[in-house]
């Protein structure tokens, strides 16, 4: 096992690098860091532009452009903006910090539930409860959650504006003064963006288990608890959920490492200093070495994250042994 | 025969809604099992013979399937009237069956001796582990799992299929059921290996004297372990009887045509004889005689279109048959007609 | 009848038995009638039955044939055109008057009209993007899985690399660097160029599997060439997953092209897309009507497009045991 881990990491390295690679080819192209001073006629005397040109290597080929991002990468912990000079790493770490809040959150409550309603909508099939979840989760899977995200707002706001009662916020992750991760205020503020990503998830994780559970409902082994008179319960619980559960925490896992990457449309919505929120704004302002971060911090995610599902797989499934 | 039955089942019938509309699987068969006997049940795919099992002990999904009529007297009580808690006090044992395939009828995630044991501690749960672990370990010895005392800890993937069929008995056997359900025990098993479980079964009926349902469709499986047999065609039972009899004389043309369809290793035949035709929808079904549009003795006669027949006594055998002219093969012997000794060959 | 002595001598087909001819069923006629399985449907016919009778499926085509026709014969069912100005009747919530059943965005416009247009839009995108992507990821999959060897593993390693990338992620640096000025086709490029994946890989699956059975071989051995195996032996097989695979891309498609133009980096102006309708409503969160119909719109279209695809998997997928009593 632990041989296979070495060298999945040992072959996602090469991987990261083509990555990054290509990555840093589209974000230089995406926009001109002096596109602004270029506009702006106080600002746009050549020598200035010319100065700056050198300073962000802008006047460099594109390899040696990527040759010198990498060494700052090293240098700086994800590097340093070019266009502050200030380490992206607080920033980043602050943003991921908050975005692992909303999602860990989100996905705990869909993965309870979804797997409960699951496991139900399967045993009962055909039942009104399982029509009325498999509808749900169908409305729930085709919302865009930008859209589920507006609703949300426009209803709280209404709220608010109706009966001024704030029940949940808006916007932001704070009202004023700093809270701490987990206050009142704060899980006030994360409320409306949580219940968006749950959503969806939800949706995702019923489906799924129900699909995996009828599948497995029907197996031969099944037959056979059933035959040594076990009692229905502990077929259900022994024998098909724990055959269920395998898949899903696979799906689990990639959906976490997703996910990770920041929502980028709910932050933007809810204006949540996350990764999405991040990323955006880097995006706009053309600050290319804080967008390379942000892209490598997502890759590296992704890769791990897919990782860890393949590994629970391995641990999971007895019939799966790496070698 | 003066013993009291086992099991006597009489009229059962079971059905199932689909699509294109009622499947008659089971079409009233009666028949009885005595204590330690091994009784066959052999028939074609679709003939009903592991459905009427199946039924027995209530493994039949109820949406799509139905227990049209009938009863089955086990130990003083109806098994097809009983609840389903009742019924899974009778799973696994006193009544224990054994499945077709091995290798998707053990939980691929759950160890082999957890499972088994899993059978015992269902209807003993108060026994304690240790000598429920000892057990399992006795049991998996006794069906000639190798090294049981590591096998035990293994999962289904690490057996063979031979071994895993061989756990799969030792499950059925567990609770010291007295009565084994075997259905289709080696057909997904190689030659070599079905022979090698036949010894299981047979050492295993030797040590807990459990009476025994062989469901199969191989007639030499039935010539070797059986006592008596059943002849089934289209959910209906044809011939019934004792196996020397049935394959010395029988009297339904179905039969004939089996045993006929069977190479003799000790002639010299130029053609295989395969019963013409093929096997009847079971949603629509030939009146009168389901064998009739296949049946060489039939010869358009109007009885058997017109006219089900009924399991009687054939003349002169004492084993019955549902055929409305077996008498005409009186005196037809068949190509196994040198009387068949159990354990002689594979 | 007299007494045969030998045993029933079955012999050459057709043979006698002491008179009796045997070999043939005598009641040939009746055999039609008498419970023998007559009529061979073909794979096809099968599998459109089987989605006919799944009722959600029928719902969600339905859906589909009305407001994707309603996209597509745009130009003569929407009341306006889309970028009719009306000053004189701004902010206008849902009516029957002047057939503004949507209502009127905040210079006037119709807001059916909007939709009716935004949903073209969506339509063309992701019909698009669905059958290009499955076409390339057809050919590509093909051969991987076909071939094998260098070609496979090259051909992985490249879906590898498409799929770590964050879709969304360089969508938007795409979009970006091509300004706020983004054609339809830019986008529709952009998008096959990320869905071909999955459809390779499925596609690759099937022939992976598909290349070690024996039909296959028995073609070879007979000397077919390797595009005839692979067209007329391998490829029916995938088309099941495919379609399913291509239906649903549709869906994804039009959410992810709607995320964009949410975001300002997707279709320019002035063509609507329902995204951009929905951006653009947030400004005016009283005037409801601006962000939800657009959104419902989007909804009802995935949903339809779940539900069909849901019954084509249904209908093409032979392994599926459920039985619908």
């Amino acid at each position: 096992m632990l041989t296979y881990i070495a060298r999945r990491i040992l072959y996602s390295i090469p991987v990261l690098l083509a990555t990054s690679f290509l990555s840093f080819t589209f974000v230089t192209k995406a926009g001109d860091p002096l596109a602004n001073l270029r506009a702006n006629p106080r600002t746009n005397s050549p020598g200035v532009l010319k100065h700056l040109a050198h300073v962000y290597h802008l006047d460099q080929s594109l390899p040696i452009r990527y040759w010198y991002w990498l060494q700052d990468v090293f240098e700086h912990k994800l590097g340093q903006s070019l266009l502050t000079s200030q380490p992206i790493w607080p920033d980043i770490s602050r943003a991921i910090g908050h975005t692992l809040q909303i999602v860990l959150l989100a996905q705990v409550i869909a993965l309870i539930l979804g797997v409960a309603v699951g496991i139900y909508s399967a045993i009962r099939q055909y039942s009104v409860f399982d029509y009325t979840m498999t509808s749900l989760s169908f409305l729930g899977y085709a919302m865009p959650t930008f859209w589920l995200a507006l609703i949300l707002q426009i209803i709280f706001v209404d709220i608010y504006l109706k009966w001024h009662v704030r029940i949940f916020y808006t916007s932001g992750l704070n009202s004023g003064v700093t809270s701490s991760t987990w206050s009142i205020d704060r899980l006030q503020h994360i409320a409306l963006p949580v219940i968006t990503l749950t959503v969806v998830s939800f949706a995702l994780y019923s489906r799924y288990m129900r699909a995996t559970m009828l599948d497995v409902i029907n197996s031969d082994y099944v037959r056979t608890a059933r035959a040594k008179g076990l009692p229905e319960r502990l077929v259900i619980f022994r024998h098909v959920v724990r055959n269920a559960l395998i898949p899903i925490t696979t799906v689990t896992a990639l959906q976490f490492g997703a996910l990770l990457g920041g929502a980028i449309v709910t932050e933007t919505i809810f204006t949540l200093d996350g990764m999405g929120f991040f990323f955006i704004n880097r995006l706009q302002a053309n600050d290319v070495y804080a967008v390379m971060a942000y892209i490598i911090v997502v890759a590296v995610t992704v890769i791990v994250f897919n990782l860890i599902a393949d590994i629970l797989y391995g641990v999971l499934d007895p019939r799966i042994r790496y070698d | 025969m003066a013993a009291e039955a086992l099991l006597s089942i009489r009229d059962l019938a079971v059905e199932f809604r689909t699509e294109d509309g009622i499947v008659h699987a089971v079409d009233g068969i009666s028949y009885d099992v005595f204590p330690g006997e091994t009784l066959g049940i052999v028939g074609e795919s679709g003939s009903g013979k592991s459905v009427s099992t199946m039924a027995l002990l209530g493994l039949i999904p109820q949406p799509p399937g139905r227990i049209a009529s009938g009863t089955a007297m086990f130990q003083g009580k109806d098994l097809l009237k009983m609840s389903q808690r009742e019924l899974r006090r009778v799973r696994g044992d006193e009544v224990a069956m054994v499945f077709q395939d091995p290798m998707t009828s053990l939980n691929p995630v759950l160890k082999i001796g957890y499972q088994l044991g899993e059978a015992i501690k269902t209807h003993y749960p108060k026994e304690p582990d240790d000598k429920v672990k000892s057990r399992v370990v006795d049991l998996l010895r006794l069906v000639g799992v190798p090294n049981p005392d590591t096998r035990v800890n293994q999962y289904p993937h690490e057996f063979s299929g031979g071994m895993r069929q061989r756990a799969m008995i030792a499950m059925a056997i567990a609770n010291s059921p007295s009565l084994l359900i075997a259905d289709e025990p080696t057909t997904a098993l190689d030659v070599t290996i079905q022979a090698q479980v036949l010894e299981v079964l047979k050492t295993v009926q030797e040590e807990t004297q459990a009476a025994t349902i062989l469901i199969t469709h191989d007639l030499g499986i039935v010539a070797e372990m059986c006592d008596r047999v059943l002849v089934m065609y289209a959910g209906r039972i044809v011939e019934a009887g004792d196996v020397n009899t049935i394959f010395r004389a029988p009297r339904h043309p179905y039969t004939v045509g089996l045993l006929d369809s069977l190479p003799k290793l000790t002639e010299d035949e130029e053609w295989l004889r395969p019963i013409p035709g093929t096997p009847p929808s079971l949603i629509n079904r030939p009146s009168g005689c389901a064998f009739h549009p296949r049946c060489f003795l039939s010869q358009g006669r109007p009885r058997c279109r017109e006219e089900v027949p009924v399991l009687h006594a054939a003349e002169g055998t004492g084993h019955n048959a549902a055929c409305h002219y077996s008498d005409e093969l009186i005196g037809h012997q068949s190509k196994f007609s040198d009387p068949v000794e159990a354990g002689s060959g594979a | 009848m007299t007494e045969p002595t030998a045993p029933l001598d079955l012999g050459t087909p057709p043979a006698v038995l002491d008179g009796m001819p045997i070999g043939v069923p005598v009641s040939v006629d009746t055999t039609e009638a008498q419970g023998m399985e007559l009529t061979a449907r073909s794979q096809w016919s099968y599998a459109r039955r089987r989605f006919v009778r799944h009722r959600l499926a029928m719902i969600g085509l339905l859906g589909l044939i009305v407001i994707f026709g309603a996209g597509a014969l745009a130009n003569y069912v929407a009341p306006y055109t889309f970028d009719q100005i009306d000053l004189t009747n701004v902010l206008h919530s849902p009516t029957t008057v002047g057939h503004h059943v949507f209502g009127t965005d905040e210079i006037g416009r119709d807001y059916l009209s909007r939709v009716i247009y935004g949903i073209r839009t969506s339509e063309q995108v992701g019909l698009t993007v669905a059958v290009v992507s499955s076409i390339f990821g057809l050919f590509v999959g093909a051969i991987a899985g076909y071939y094998r060897g260098w070609v496979d593993n090259v051909i992985m390693r490249i879906t590898d690399l498409v799929l770590t990338l964050p879709v969304l992620v360089v969508l938007l640096t795409v979009a970006a660097m091509l300004g706020r000025s983004g054609s339809e086709w830019t986008i529709v490029a952009i998008l096959a160029a990320f869905f071909w994946t999955p459809i390779c890989r499925i596609v690759r699956g099937v022939f992976l599997s598909l290349r070690e059975k024996e039909y296959v071989e028995a073609a070879k051995a007979v000397g077919a060439g390797d595009m005839r195996i692979m067209f007329r032996h391998m490829l029916p097989n995938t088309l099941g997953p495919i379609v399913v695979n291509g239906t649903l891309a549709v869906a994804d498609a039009i959410i992810i092209e709607a995320f964009l133009s949410f975001l300002g980096f997707g279709i320019a102006d002035p063509t609507p897309s329902l995204g951009k309708l929905v951006a653009g409503g947030q400004q005016f969160p009283q005037d409801w009507w601006l962000t939800v119909i657009p959104g419902l719109v989007l909804v009802m279209i995935v949903v339809c497009v779940n539900f069909v695809g849901d019954g084509l998997r249904d209908a093409l997928d032979p392994q599926q045991r459920r039985v619908r009593a």
